[in-house]
């Protein structure tokens, strides 16, 4: 979920900010340029992901595929969503320039340490690779909306009913998002298995 | 307003972004919003489209609105059962949206504008890295690619009778969906990428476009520093009114 303009105090937004140029400066060291395509189309994949929406009961939610990201890119998930996120402000006006750091931390922070905490699981083949997507993608979220509750309620206790809402949100999206990032990794296991090459690097 | 040199709209806008987001009061915030309004008019954008694309962005703080004023303690205005609304949390609530309003009219205004090709290179001439200018590059370029694709493979599904439900099955075939997307996107920029470097691509993007900075330029970037001070001024010599 994204936070829009002008609702997080300055500090939030700073720390967010900085976060995020840590982060992004660690990703770009890893890609290089031969990579560059390969990451612009997760990028661009994480984008268009947010256009599917997938039907749970009476409502449709969108797809996030954070976890994915981070299953895929490993650190580079980090430039990579920045760029999505950075597209999303410009032609949409979803999220916007002074949340951007915010915003990408509570994205690609989960992605990244999902990456690092699944690694392992994923790179033994059948049940425990099939638990590890599925983890992946519930965790990812489950991370997002602590991270957006957080960055909610450090700006002022007045959001704690806001942040504690936004949280129950994210319950069915953990479910969805673990369901779906399961069948694409298997998806993927089956038809590219080289394109999950960056678990066993 | 459009022949602009991007890099001083880039720059005016985040200055102004960061002015109004870490703003506390109502005047300072008013002025922002007016301040937009001045570079939208400027824009000469119309006005129909921009009013829609405002009240799509405007759902999270729709959100804002339901929760904050009966949430936020203070003295009780409005009552409706169990449900009381505070004085401070309309006030509170309606800084909010004005603040985010204003910002965002100054992106649309002054970055949407600018097309993201020249916006790429723009940033690369603001020195941010190269790798980063080039990612924004190639992911404008293949989203089309993408959603293009996209659009085919859900008229595929369609043909097929394909129906969303609650179901697993539904979320298998969104999967699939997404996964094969990922796939063909995956060779195509393999392609892409061999393609560039049979031309020769050795890590750099010639672009025939050269920004000038020119005396309209300067004028502009003045006016908005010295609107931009007058917003900081307003903000920290009145801190009491709000």
């Amino acid at each position: 979920m994204h936070i829009s303009e002008g609702v997080l105090s300055p500090a939030v937004l700073a720390g967010g900010a900085v976060l995020t140029v840590v982060g992004t400066a660690i990703g770009l060291r890893k890609i290089d340029y031969e990579a560059i395509p390969r990451v612009a189309i997760l990028s661009a994949a994480f984008f268009v992901a947010s256009l599917i929406h997938v039907p749970v009961g009476p409502v449709g939610l969108h797809l996030v595929l954070n976890g994915l990201m981070g299953l895929l890119l490993g650190w580079m998930a980090v430039p990579a969503i920045l760029i999505a996120l950075f597209l999303q402000a410009l032609l949409f006006q979803f999220g916007g320039l002074t949340v951007l750091g915010v915003n990408t931390v509570t994205m690609a922070a989960p992605a990244v340490l999902c990456f690092y905490t699944y690694r392992g699981l994923l790179r033994h083949p059948g049940t425990p690779a099939a638990i590890g997507a599925f983890a992946c993608g519930f965790t990812a979220v489950l991370l997002s909306g602590l991270l957006v509750a957080l960055a909610l309620i450090t700006t002022g206790q007045a959001f704690l009913e806001v942040a504690q809402l936004v949280l129950l949100a994210h319950i069915p999206i953990m479910i969805i998002e673990g369901i779906i990032t399961l069948f694409i990794y298997l998806f993927l296991q089956k038809v590219r298995p080289e394109m999950l090459e960056g678990i066993y690097a | 307003m459009h022949r602009l040199d991007p890099r001083g709209k880039i720059g005016v806008a985040g200055l102004f972004a960061v002015l109004i987001a870490t703003a506390q009061t109502y005047t300072t915030i008013l002025a922002g919003l007016a301040l937009s309004l001045v570079f939208l008019a400027l824009a000469g954008l119309p006005l129909r489209k921009v009013v829609a694309r405002l009240l799509v962005v405007n759902s999270f703080i729709f959100f804002l609105w339901l929760v904050l004023p009966l949430t936020y303690p203070g003295d009780v205005v409005w009552e409706l059962g169990p449900l009381s609304a505070t004085r401070q949390g309309l006030l509170f609530t309606g800084l909010i949206t004005l603040k985010s309003n204003a910002i965002i009219i100054i992106l649309i205004a002054l970055v949407a504008t600018v097309p993201v090709i020249t916006l790429g290179q723009a940033l690369q001439n603001l020195r941010l890295p190269d790798k980063l200018c080039h990612l924004l590059l190639f992911t404008y370029r293949y989203l089309y690619v993408f959603e293009e694709e996209y659009r085919r493979l859900v008229q595929a599904m369609k043909i097929r009778g394909f129906q969303p439900r609650t179901n697993l099955h539904t979320y298998r075939s969104y999967a699939y969906l997404a996964a094969m997307l990922l796939v063909r996107s995956y060779d195509r920029a393999d392609r892409v990428f061999q393609a560039m470097l049979c031309r020769g691509f050795h890590g750099r993007f010639y672009s025939l476009r050269t920004f000038y900075w020119q005396r309209r330029d300067g004028t502009f970037l003045a006016a908005a520093l010295l609107a931009g001070a007058v917003l900081f001024c307003l903000e920290w010599l009145k801190p009491s009114l709000g």
